[in-house]
């Protein structure tokens, strides 16, 4: 017993100590291989009286227990030991910068033209659009401007060789050219926005450029009067420049194809009356002029400039970088995109 | 125009504060763009004498003086030829902002001389354009005074925008008109004046009606020209006007102050009576501005014996024109068209305030009061003995009628304002009405060319009352619909999708020089501009390309790498509707690498753009064909065109190394280009997406390498191995591709083969394996590499 005892004694001693899995593994050979010391007493059993056998093998068997379970919890301690210090070895700079993602933007001025859809097909309004190069009449004469009106002169007019009709042919100067082939095309009523590029041969400075965007609407119906045209302005300046107490100033303007017409400022950093666009009560010509009757409908029009909108939002100062392709300008500037449907 | 307050204020019976003034007139469309007191502006700027002027010691040119300022004397170092012992002259001092250079004066040191101030010129204040000299104030001035104060420009100088149909408001008289519809005072009348002519006129008239309808002139004898009176003098500088002569600054005051242009000719320097005619071609002018002019057909004139003498409603000329000396002269005052007038204006670039009033359109029942009220002030001023009047034409006006119902106000105007109202404010604007039943008939006074609607009677009682009265009604029903067309909504969603893989969205002009446009194509004559603003933007693009290559020179002389952009926009093929094209162009050029510490980085190919231009075509669900049909632009073996069917999609390669030298790039460059308008909308989504069966078999994947000719499309390869077992194969990857030289290429391929009703046996998988390399082989004559 004693010896048993003994031996077990030191067997586990002897385990415990272990430095090494290998020192672990020799151990379990010494003690449970095939030539190993409880082997060996395992095998002296079969000499044994059935009495002996019996409480010397229960006792042999406890001792293998204890023997596994011993070398198990030393290699597994071991093990865990050489796997700390392998990760301890292992660290990686976490303050190293991440994968980036691909980096596209989208030019600010499609981002607002974007926003302003929006805002407009909220209100019910659709778009609309037509060519760059338009006939004289859609972009003047069916717009009220007959070809001496002063008006001709102010809006600096590119112009192209005379098609092969006869028509004499433009840049558009505005987008309103698109209102009248809409008007002609569409039996009222009518709520579409208009926007897209327009020209004028003004030369690039920091304010002025040939070609640049507006965006324009329309509505055409029997009840729309001036009071419904400061609503929707309203609506829309106050949605998009994200200040629901913003204040629009209304006063009277001059286009040949609205009347009344008025201009539109907005109360910028409650300081400064800024011009943003202009407007009126679509004229009873140019209704004639498409084919309806202006004793019937009425409605109103509008017009601003995209860049305008867009710097005064997103403060840009110089509109030559909207059209510069600087990636620096438009990294900066531009938004990325959003995910559609 | 500008005015002052004062003399606004003879036209206005108004105790109205400066800024209750300013608020009316934007409020009735007559836009205050600023108002300036120069007094308070030049205020620390005082009257001073120069008591001494001794020469610098240090400079030849630059003398020290000392100026009472009436409280001290100050040493000052004046380089001004004219400053003088005894000259009264103005005095800045340190710590003044002078306005011409805004810099904030010091004491300094000239030449070792200390200086405490300086003598302004007037054009230092910004009181003259150009000056010689320090301003030599008159003796009489008070020492220690605000100089401009002494002048009398403590008079506020309103500007205001006037729009082209209101022409009635480029003289004070109109602007005091408007005003008082508002309620802030009272319009004064112009008196109306009458001269008895004392002999009959020694020049005739021959007019022709069509160069001008209406014409009155009159001969005065014995006036004496010179300087005009202080009054009008200072009321000309107020406005920023130069006095001239008494002759010529009386015809500047009716211009300005009751929009009224006239002309005076010295009748010593007349030949002959005066014909007013249609120009021919061929004849020239030389105008008061010292410039020859040459005429074309139709514009029109007044001339003598000898040729052209003036421009009618635009320019008087030199050769008659009124000096010092002037003693006898004829006063020409008509009305000429504003249409004519504008095209002659334009036609030969002069721009006087004559022709600004004419072609906005002066009122024309004002000609022959206008000539006797300035008849009148050139009596007083200049003395002389007038002649009868001489009168050609008639009064080119026709009272016009319109058919108003004050309802409209409300229904077109949102306002409501009460019949009563609306009669006293169109009254008060000068319209003559009569009521009717249910409606008034409105005529509309003479001066006013723009109201021939309703809608404009609408607008006159809407500016009078303010449009910040109109009360807002937001819209209540709203129709539901999408803002965007399916096709429009397609732009941006290509957008978003090309921005997400990694592009930058630019915005380009339309138009490009034709140089650039001819590496892409003819360059028809109908898309080429007849006044473009330079040859650089003289053609309408037949190609986004061109400025995306721009684009990238201009960021890659900038080292600002990677460069990735696209454009959505219009190319035009011709002029109609038809010839405009909605593109989706990218390119990329040079390295693709994003700068991270993990990436290798590599040169873009053709295979980033494929992937650009597929990626749109997949949002529609298309497979596109593609053939080597792509344009000269681009390198011929490295790119393709896509096609469904006969319909050309678009392009993607490499740029041709021609193009890419033509703008000045370093390569390699890529790029696509896609016609959005080409790409068939995919028929009416349904959200719902394809029935997915996960099978419970394992799947099975096999590798082949096949030594192919260079020549062999490797699509081909994957069509002919897809057909070994369209149900089975459920994926194939090309994962290698290998140049082996000898005109012979490996392609290695991964087939994953998906069971769906039972494990596959060896068999089985040799069998497809055995079917994927003969179909290869027959399609391909690829052979299974060893």
């Amino acid at each position: 017993m004693d010896k048993l005892g003994q031996l077990n004694q030191q067997l586990v001693n002897d385990i415990e100590k272990a430095a090494t899995l290998q020192e672990v593994e020799d151990l379990r050979i010494s003690a449970l291989g095939k030539k190993g010391t409880l082997t060996l007493l395992m095998k002296d059993l079969g000499q044994m009286s059935p009495d002996e056998r019996r409480v010397m093998g229960a006792e042999l068997n406890a001792l293998k227990d204890v023997l596994s379970a011993a070398l198990d919890q030393r290699k597994a301690q071991l093990a865990n030991e050489v796997l700390a210090s392998r990760l301890a070895s292992e660290t990686l700079d976490v303050s190293l910068p991440p994968r980036p993602s691909p980096s596209g933007k989208v030019h600010p001025l499609s981002h607002v033209l974007d926003q302003a859809i929006h805002i407009f097909g909220q209100m019910g309004f659709a778009l609309a659009e037509g060519p760059d190069i338009e006939e004289d009449f859609y972009n003047f004469t069916a717009l009220n401007i007959p070809p001496e009106h002063p008006a001709r002169q102010e809006q600096d007019t590119f112009y192209l060789p005379v098609a092969s009709d006869g028509q004499p042919l433009v840049l558009r100067t505005h987008t309103s050219p698109v209102q009248i082939r809409t008007m002609q095309n569409t039996p009222p009523p009518l709520r579409i926005i208009a926007p897209g590029r327009t020209y004028r041969s003004d030369d690039l400075d920091a304010t002025h450029a040939p070609m640049f965007h507006q965006i324009e609407g329309l509505v055409i119906d029997k009840q729309t009067h001036m009071g419904h045209l400061k609503g929707c302005l309203e609506e829309f300046c106050r949605l998009f420049f994200e200040d629901p107490e913003l204040k629009l100033r209304f006063r009277p303007g001059y286009f040949p194809f609205t009347e009344p017409s008025a201009e539109v400022d907005i109360l910028w950093n409650n300081t400064t009356w800024l011009e943003i666009l202009g407007c009126g009560m679509v004229h009873p010509n140019v209704l004639q002029n498409c084919g309806i009757d202006p004793a019937i409908y009425q409605g109103f029009a509008f017009g601003m400039g995209l860049e305008r909108i867009t710097m005064l939002k997103y403060g840009i100062e110089d509109l030559r970088l909207i059209y510069e392709s600087d990636l620096r300008w438009l990294n900066h500037y531009g938004f990325a995109p959003e995910a559609r449907e | 125009m500008r005015f002052t307050l004062s003399w606004l204020k003879e036209h206005l019976r108004t105790d109205a504060s400066l800024e209750l003034i300013s608020e009316k007139l934007t409020s009735l469309g007559l836009v205050v763009d600023k108002i300036h007191n120069k007094a308070e502006e030049l205020a620390p700027f005082k009257i001073c004498e120069i008591i001494e002027a001794d020469k610098h010691p240090n400079a030849d040119r630059l003398q020290v003086c000392r100026v009472n300022t009436g409280d001290e004397i100050l040493q000052v170092v004046c380089g001004a030829a004219n400053a003088r012992k005894g000259l009264k002259v103005v005095l800045a001092r340190p710590g003044d902002r002078i306005p011409s250079n805004n810099q904030i004066l010091k004491v300094g040191k000239v030449r070792d001389v200390d200086s405490f101030g300086m003598l302004c010129s007037a054009q230092e204040l910004l009181l003259e354009e150009n000056s010689e000299g320090i301003i030599e104030v008159d003796q009489e001035a008070p020492l220690g005074e605000s100089y401009a104060a002494w002048l009398g420009l403590n008079d506020p100088l309103i500007e205001i925008e006037i729009t082209p149909n209101r022409g009635d408001c480029l003289g004070v008289n109109g602007i005091a008109r408007d005003l008082s519809a508002t309620g802030i005072g009272a319009y004064v009348p112009l008196k109306a004046e009458t001269c008895k002519g004392l002999s009959p006129s020694p020049i005739s008239l021959k007019l022709d009606r069509e160069a001008c309808p209406h014409f009155t002139g009159r001969v005065i004898r014995g006036v004496k020209n010179g300087p005009s009176p202080e009054w009008l003098q200072r009321k000309l500088r107020s406005i920023g006007l130069r006095p001239i002569s008494a002759l010529v600054d009386i015809t500047n005051f009716f211009t300005y102050d009751r929009g009224r242009p006239l002309h005076v000719f010295d009748l010593d320097k007349l030949k002959g009576n005066l014909t007013v005619r249609l120009s021919h071609r061929g004849e020239s002018f030389k105008a008061l501005d010292g410039k020859s002019y040459a005429l074309a057909e139709d514009m029109a004139v007044i001339a003598d014996d000898s040729g052209v003498v003036s421009l009618g409603g635009i320019m008087g000329g030199e050769s008659t024109g009124c000096e010092e000396t002037t003693q006898n002269v004829f006063l020409e005052c008509a009305f000429f068209d504003s249409i004519r007038t504008a095209l002659t204006g334009r036609t030969l670039g002069i721009l006087s305030d004559a022709r600004y009033r004419f072609e906005r359109g002066v009122d024309p029942t004002s000609t022959l009061p206008g000539l006797e009220a300035a008849t009148h002030m050139i009596l007083e001023i200049c003395g002389g003995e007038a002649s009868d009047i001489v009168e050609e034409g008639s009064i080119p006006y026709e009272l016009s009628s319109i058919t108003f119902s004050s309802s409209r106000v409300e229904t077109l105007g949102g306002m409501k304002v009460n019949a009563e109202r609306v009669h006293e404010i169109l009254k008060s604007l000068g319209f003559d009405l009569h009521n009717k039943q249910d409606h008034i008939i409105v005529c509309p006074p003479s001066w006013r060319f723009d109201i021939e609607h309703e809608a404009d009677l609408v607008e006159e009682i809407l500016r009078v009352e303010g449009y910040d009265k109109i009360p807002s009604v937001s819209y209540g029903e709203r129709p539901q619909q999408k803002p965007l067309a399916p096709f429009q909504e397609r732009r941006f969603e290509v957008r978003d999708r090309l921005a997400a893989r990694g592009l930058v969205e630019v915005i380009t002009w339309s138009f490009v020089s034709q140089e650039e446009a001819r590496l892409f194509g003819d360059v028809p004559d109908n898309l080429t501009l007849l006044n473009p603003i330079s040859q650089d933007l003289s053609t309408m693009r037949p190609n986004v390309l061109p400025h995306l290559l721009s684009a990238a020179r201009y960021n890659q002389n900038r080292a600002l790498e990677p460069i990735g952009l696209f454009e959505i926009g219009p190319q035009f093929s011709d002029p109609t509707p038809q010839g405009q094209h909605m593109m989706a162009v990218g390119l990329r050029v040079g390295s693709l690498h994003s700068g991270h510490w993990s990436e290798k980085k590599r040169s873009v190919d053709i295979y980033d753009v494929k992937a650009d231009a597929l990626s749109i075509l997949e949002m529609g669900r298309l497979t596109p064909q593609w053939d080597r049909t792509a344009p000269n632009w681009y390198h011929p073996g490295r790119s393709a065109a896509l096609k469904l069917g006969q319909h050309v999609l678009g392009y993607f390669g490499e740029i041709h190394p021609h193009v890419i030298k033509a703008f000045d790039l370093k390569g390699p460059v890529v790029g696509f280009e896609l016609f959005l308008d080409r790409l068939p909308l995919s028929k009416k989504k349904s959200t719902a997406k394809p029935k997915l069966d996960l099978s419970p078999y394992q799947s099975v994947e096999r590798d082949f390498a096949f030594v192919v000719d260079q020549k062999v499309a490797a699509d081909s390869l994957l069509k002919a191995a897809t057909k070994a077992d369209p149900s089975l194969i459920d994926q194939i990857n090309l994962f290698d591709v290998f140049e082996m030289g000898d005109g012979k290429k490996s392609l290695a391929i991964r087939v994953r083969l998906q069971p769906k009703d039972h494990t596959l046996t060896e068999d089985e998988i040799q069998a497809v394996s055995q079917k994927i390399i003969s179909l290869v082989a027959q399609n391909t004559g690829g052979v299974l590499r060893q």
